[in-house]
């Protein structure tokens, strides 16, 4: 919680410094921040490939469990299926801010990139109030629907900022599944994010 | 647009050739790009006039996306609950 805080807190320097125009904008060239985020998807690309070790305890997992990560991702789609016809913007556009699954930096970031900085300004937001919602929520989900449904409601979160209100409401044997959800998201979302911002 | 994709590619390559040595300084760099990026992020929202004066109704419609697209994954997850609450499964850790 207090590295979201930190992070969001650099969004909102941003946003005064723009804002005031206290930060010179020639620096906002579009090469620019694509090489930070190469930078940044070949870090995160790193840190996935050298934790071999995270992998092997998945195979104590039951299998049934194992689909949970697909569940999160059907589920969401569904949800933002329906509340995409309210909307101006397409169910394609709707899918990449859903498919971010609580990853905001990342989402926003890939999203800004390529939809433009309304679409990942809905991103940034968006994926924020999901771990924000699981955060409050996730008592209510484990009496309601079950000691899954908090992880798959953490989305991409649930192996760091979410993992320890999952711990307390699901119990501490679903430590591994919620470590093997978040890692699954986590790799899945720079895929599907940039899929559907692929698609018109 | 697959670009940064195949960044991410190899970036995994790498980090799995070099998985027996100890690389801790990753996850912080990972955490300084995004505050960079979250950082110009926030100052393009900020010199974009239309986007702050659409603040609000960008906010609302990121809480309609966020509730449904949560909801939706919880009841996925309910399912999935209902079919594997028969099995004595994941009570191994």
């Amino acid at each position: 919680m207090k590295g979201s805080l930190i992070i969001l807190s650099f969004f909102a320097t941003g946003l005064l410094l723009g804002l005031y125009r206290l930060f010179p904008v020639a620096w906002l060239q579009y090469e620019y921040s694509f090489y930070v985020l190469a930078a940044l998807m070949f870090s995160v690309g790193f840190s996935l490939g050298h934790q071999p070790d995270t992998i092997k305890q998945f195979r104590r997992i039951h299998s049934r469990v194992l689909f949970l990560p697909l569940m999160t991702i059907l589920g969401t789609w569904f949800g933002v299926i329906i509340i995409s016809f309210f909307s101006k913007y397409t169910i394609s556009d709707y899918l990449a801010v859903g498919s971010g699954f609580g990853y905001y930096s990342l989402s926003s970031i890939l999203i800004t990139e390529y939809k433009g900085i309304e679409l990942g300004t809905i991103a940034l937001l968006a994926n924020i109030f999901r771990e924000i919602i699981t955060l409050l929520f996730a008592p209510l989900m484990v009496k309601y629907f079950g000691k899954l449904s908090p992880i798959a409601a953490g989305g991409a979160t649930t192996m760091d900022t979410t993992f320890p209100i999952i711990i307390r409401s699901s119990g501490k044997e679903y430590s591994i599944v919620s470590i093997y959800h978040g890692f699954v998201m986590d790799i899945s979302v720079p895929f599907l994010v940039t899929l559907f911002c692929s698609l018109k | 647009m697959f670009v940064v994709l195949i960044f991410m590619f190899a970036g995994v390559i790498t980090g799995y050739l070099f998985r027996k040595l100890k690389f801790t300084f990753v996850n912080k760099i990972i955490l300084a790009l995004i505050w960079l990026l979250l950082f110009l992020l926030g100052v393009e929202v900020g010199v974009n006039d239309h986007v702050v004066k659409q603040f609000a109704n960008l906010g609302f419609e990121a809480l309609l996306i966020a509730a449904f697209g949560t909801m939706g994954s919880v009841v996925g997850a309910w399912l999935l609950w209902k079919i594997t609450i028969k099995f004595p499964s994941d009570k191994s850790e």
